[in-house]
């Protein structure tokens, strides 16, 4: 009994001198590394807390946060829509009566995108549309810190076309179908 | 009738004392756990979160008191009241500084001991008023406990006061430095009468007071249900403990009465073991640091500061060490601290009549 009561008071000495050690290296702070050098598991002491808002952990640049769409290269295919697995990215389109341009990488743009919106409460991060993205304008960005008070505002809208040029090419196409039936059944 | 303004005047300082002391010793704690684990501690509220234990008591008084319906109304709204009183009073007899002292009372260690005792009555009261499975577990844990850790607590006080030969603490302080009439004995053989400081506390009057103290110390710990001994609270598996309930001003007093407690053991264990107020330097030939340190306000400076580092450590012992399974807890307190507390006791009778006679 006595002899394991010693042996607690001899390891409770020894983790005291750890604490203590600890305590007294807290005067210090841990540099936010980058965790891509070499040097990342250098640091052992000191405190570790990154004070979030104030200070920032560096994260490079291609980190898969939050998506971006680049709309000139979007040639509306609805792939990135379907691929994804909580339906956060919800695309309309419009069929344009001709080729309305090309994207960067030269495929023929067809389609008018009258919505495009990401819901970043619903996404999980899964990069699943980037990678069945044919032109690759849908890509993650390193922007992760995003709160806001409306829930609405999470929802990300990148189709550029107003209301009005909406109605506008959704009228083209329907007189586009009834010239192209008129000259059928003549 | 001026006495009695006088009463409650000590009273009040007392307790705004004890409230000022609980408010810094949380922030204390808060952050020593912080750097313990490599963290900050509070930051947001204040200049490094120096006004959050403000902000947690200002919450707190604000909020409403809730009572279950299953309670025991009465043992559920007295609880709180008779667990911080029970420390409170204890305050009553403690000497700050040469001839300071709420009450000089000859009985002064004995009545300490007995109103602490009562502090069990209202934590059972806690955890039976609440009508709660975990608060009731956590107040039966309590209570063994405390009833336990009394025996050698007590006993390793006795030990002491069996070689100052009185229970009034001003009169325990007072011989443990140049102010008294005796003669000291440093460990026995060396006249410090004259020297003062360090030399004539009492962990060094004799070699088995440290071991007194220490044991002293451990059940001190069990007593205020500090980690290691904090299995009446044990988050992880009893929610709460005894408090469980609690909340709003009820709960901060419970809060309240766990620091006070705290403080009063330390300042006990100073008193009795530490030389209360006296100063740790010794006078050195013609550097008289021991008559130069004592006085009234370098009293209550040694006092505080003795405390307080006290404090600390109980702080540092709760942020390293794992709490103690319920069966070590006894087994320690029965077949370690308590024979080693008689065996304690037994020396200073030894002592008493061989060396100091």
């Amino acid at each position: 009994m006595f002899k394991t009561a010693l042996h607690a008071f001899i390891t409770a000495a020894k983790g005291l001198t750890i604490t203590l050690g600890h305590l007294f290296g807290a005067h210090r702070s841990r540099k936010a590394l980058d965790v891509r050098q070499g040097n990342y598991f250098v640091q052992q002491k000191g405190v570790t807390t990154v004070q979030f808002p104030k200070e920032k952990m560096p994260i490079p640049e291609v980190a898969r946060y939050q998506l971006e769409v680049e709309m000139d290269d979007c040639i509306v295919c609805d792939l990135c829509a379907k691929s994804c697995p909580v339906d956060c990215i919800a695309i309309q389109s419009i069929r344009a009566t001709d080729v309305i341009g090309k994207t960067s990488d030269g495929s023929v743009k067809r389609l008018y995108a009258a919505k495009f919106d990401i819901d970043m409460a619903k996404c999980m991060y899964c990069g699943l549309c980037t990678v069945v993205c044919p032109t690759e304008c849908i890509t993650m960005t390193d922007q992760y810190d995003r709160s806001t008070p409306k829930l609405a505002d999470l929802t990300y809208a990148f189709s550029d076309m107003t209301a009005e040029e909406v109605e506008a090419k959704k009228q083209e196409w329907t007189k586009f179908q009834a010239e192209k039936e008129a000259a059928k059944n003549k | 009738m001026a006495f009695y303004f006088t009463y409650m005047l000590v009273a009040a300082l007392l307790f705004g004392f004890i409230a000022l002391f609980t408010l810094f010793a949380v922030y204390a704690e808060r952050k020593l756990a912080g750097f313990v684990q490599d963290r900050l501690g509070p930051m947001e509220t204040g200049k490094y979160g120096s006004l959050q234990t403000f902000a947690d008591i200002l919450k707190l008084i604000q909020k409403e008191f809730i009572t279950p319906s299953a309670a025991d109304g009465v043992l559920f709204a007295m609880a709180p009241i008779i667990i911080f009183l029970a420390v409170f009073i204890g305050f009553a007899v403690i000497p700050w500084a040469p001839g300071l002292a709420p009450a000089n009372l000859n009985l002064g260690i004995f009545y300490v001991i007995a109103v602490i005792s009562v502090d069990a009555i209202g934590l059972l009261m806690a955890g039976w008023g609440s009508n709660n499975k975990f608060s009731l577990l956590g107040a039966m844990r309590a209570v063994a406990q405390i009833v336990s850790y009394e025996i050698p607590a007590g006993i390793a006080l006795i030990a002491a006061i069996m070689i100052t030969q009185t229970l009034n603490m001003q009169e325990i302080t007072l011989n443990q430095g140049i102010e008294t009439e005796n003669t000291l004995l440093f460990m026995g053989l060396w006249d410090v009468s004259g020297i003062g400081g360090l030399l004539a506390w009492n962990v060094f009057q004799a070699p088995h007071l440290l071991l007194a103290y220490v044991i002293f110390f451990i059940a001190s710990l069990a007593e205020c249900n500090r980690a290691p001994f904090d299995i009446p609270e044990a988050e992880s598996e009893l929610v709460g403990g005894f408090h469980t309930e609690y909340g709003g001003l009820r709960f901060a007093f419970i809060f309240l009465a766990e620091y006070t407690m705290m403080f009063l053991v330390a300042i006990i264990g100073v008193v009795v073991f530490l030389g209360g107020w006296n100063t740790p330097l010794p006078n050195i030939g013609a550097l008289k640091f021991a008559d130069w340190t004592t006085g009234l306000v370098w009293g209550i400076w040694w006092t505080l500061s003795k405390t307080l580092l006290v404090v600390g450590i109980q702080m540092w012992i709760r942020w390293t060490l794992p709490r103690l399974r319920a069966d070590q807890l006894m087994s320690l307190c029965w077949k370690v601290l308590t024979p080693l507390a008689f065996l304690c006791m037994a020396i200073s009778g030894i002592w008493r009549v061989m060396v100091m006679a």
